[in-house]
Formats: structure tokens, sequence, C-alpha cells
């Protein structure tokens, strides 16, 4: 599955459009990571747990998204847009969508 | 002397966190001109359509991030601050920080997959938690940058300027 930010797949066509595909997650914090980042929170600096929980996540939705897209016959996703919303306190969802189109 | 104690806490807290936080971000700058040196080699750009002449050999969606917070003496400074209004001089750095780390972590993402060029480059922010108004909510926000990193065909030229890329 080639996926890609642009309107098209950069050296290729595309020959036939599926329409939208998308994946989420909601994703809410870990106790053990909250701990260690509310303690790091003291000091500032980067909230490692975090960044390794959002990578994880927004991995997660793509991977849905792109099966999304192969059953219905897509072999690439372009024009994919990422969205983070707090739904709630502590938690979060990561939407990744795009466009499911075959090229050649 | 001791009961006074309690009271102390809060003052020894903060300025520890001042001093190691500040600690902290110099470091940080530090790293991330280190980083961003040698990661020169990946080209980033915002442009979507390639200029004429770049052919596109392969592609694939790279993404770099970041979740970084303030600490706690610039959060509550930073609070203060909000009562009057105008520039927030603390938060600045901290955004710069997370915008210049995503970045490196996307390129190095990049040239992981064997690439040397990731185009339409966007980077997003998010508040990850609602800071509280009394300073003790989590203050973090997550930048993240992603783009399409792409290899070029052997032969193709690229002209790129001193500040970013290495010719081909």
């Amino acid at each position: 599955m080639l996926i890609s930010n642009t309107q098209e797949i950069p050296g290729k066509t595309v020959v036939e459009f599926f329409g939208v595909v998308s994946g989420s997650t909601v994703r809410a914090k870990h106790i053990g990571r909250d701990i260690a980042a509310g303690l790091k929170n003291v000091v500032g600096g980067e909230l490692r747990g975090y960044t390794e929980l959002l990578a994880e996540a927004r991995g997660e939705a793509i991977r849905r998204m792109s099966s999304q897209a192969e059953e219905q016959g897509a072999n690439a996703i372009v024009n994919v847009r990422f969205a983070t919303s707090s739904v709630a306190q502590g938690a979060a969802e990561l939407f990744a969508y795009g466009t499911a189109v075959r090229v050649e | 002397m001791w009961e006074l104690a309690p009271y102390l806490m809060t003052p020894i807290v903060m300025i520890g966190a001042w001093l190691t936080g500040s600690f902290l971000e110099r470091r940080h700058f530090e790293d991330l001109l280190r980083l961003e040196s040698g990661s020169r080699d990946v080209l980033a750009i915002t442009v979507e359509d390639l200029p004429e002449g770049w052919e596109v050999e392969r592609c694939d969606l790279v993404i770099g991030n970041v979740v970084i917070s303030q600490d706690y003496f610039k959060r509550v400074a930073a609070s203060i601050k909000g009562i009057f209004g105008g520039r927030i001089g603390v938060f600045e750095p901290l955004l710069e920080r997370a915008r210049r780390e995503a970045l490196v972590r996307m390129k190095e993402q990049a040239r992981d997959h064997g690439h040397d060029t990731v185009i339409n480059v966007r980077i997003e922010t998010s508040a990850l938690a609602r800071a509280r108004s009394d300073a003790k909510g989590t203050a973090g926000v997550e930048v993240m940058a992603f783009g399409t990193a792409v290899t070029l065909r052997a032969g193709a030229r690229k002209q790129v300027g001193p500040g970013g890329g290495v010719p081909l």
C-alpha cells in the first residue's frame, strides 16, 4: 500500500478513485507512563512515554485506514491528513484519513 | 525552623524546576544544532509539485512527532503573565524546540527508508490536555511533522541552496 500526503503518488498516475478511507483510534494514557510524565512535567522537556504512545496510536490509525482501502481494492492512498483531538481528560483520538485510489 | 518547611516546599520545587528546566532547554538546543546538521543531507520542502526534471522512483509517508512540556516554574510564570496579556515569551522556545525536533525525526525516518527528499511537509500542533488555570494540568503539546519522502531517480539533479541538502 502506497501512502502519500500529496495529491498523487509521485512517479505514478491515478487510474481509479475509491473515495474517502479513514482509520481512528482512541488512546488513554497509561497509569505508569502518567506518573513518569507527571514527574517529568515538573522540570519540563520531552515526555517520551507520550511521544511513543501517540506514534504507536497513529501507526494503528494508518493500518486501519490501509486495510479499509485494501478491502475496496485500492493500492494507494493519497492526500492523507491527520487530526488529533482530546476527547476526554487524558484520552486522545488519533484520526487518519485520505483518498483510496488505484495507481499505475 | 522545621515548621517553616511546608511553606518552603513550593518555592524550592519552583526554583529547582526552573534551574533544571533551563538547563535541559539549553542542552536540547545544543542537541538540536547537532541533529540538524546531521540530517542536512535530507531536503525537506513544503512544495507538493516536484520541479521539472525530478523523477521519483519510490515514496513513503514519513512522520516525526514529539510531546514536550514546559517546566513548572515557567508554567506558573506564563499563567501569571497571561492575566496581563501580551507576548508570553516563555512558551516560544518550547514550541520552537518541539517543531525542530519533530522535523529532525521526520528527516531521520526518511533517511532510514533510504530517501533523500521529503515533499509536501506539514507541521501540526495539538495541545494534549488542557492546562488548568492553576498551572497544574499537563501543559504538554504534541508537534507532528509529516510529509512524503521520495527517492529521486539516479541522474536527476536537484538544485539546492546553502541552507538545505547537498547536491546529488
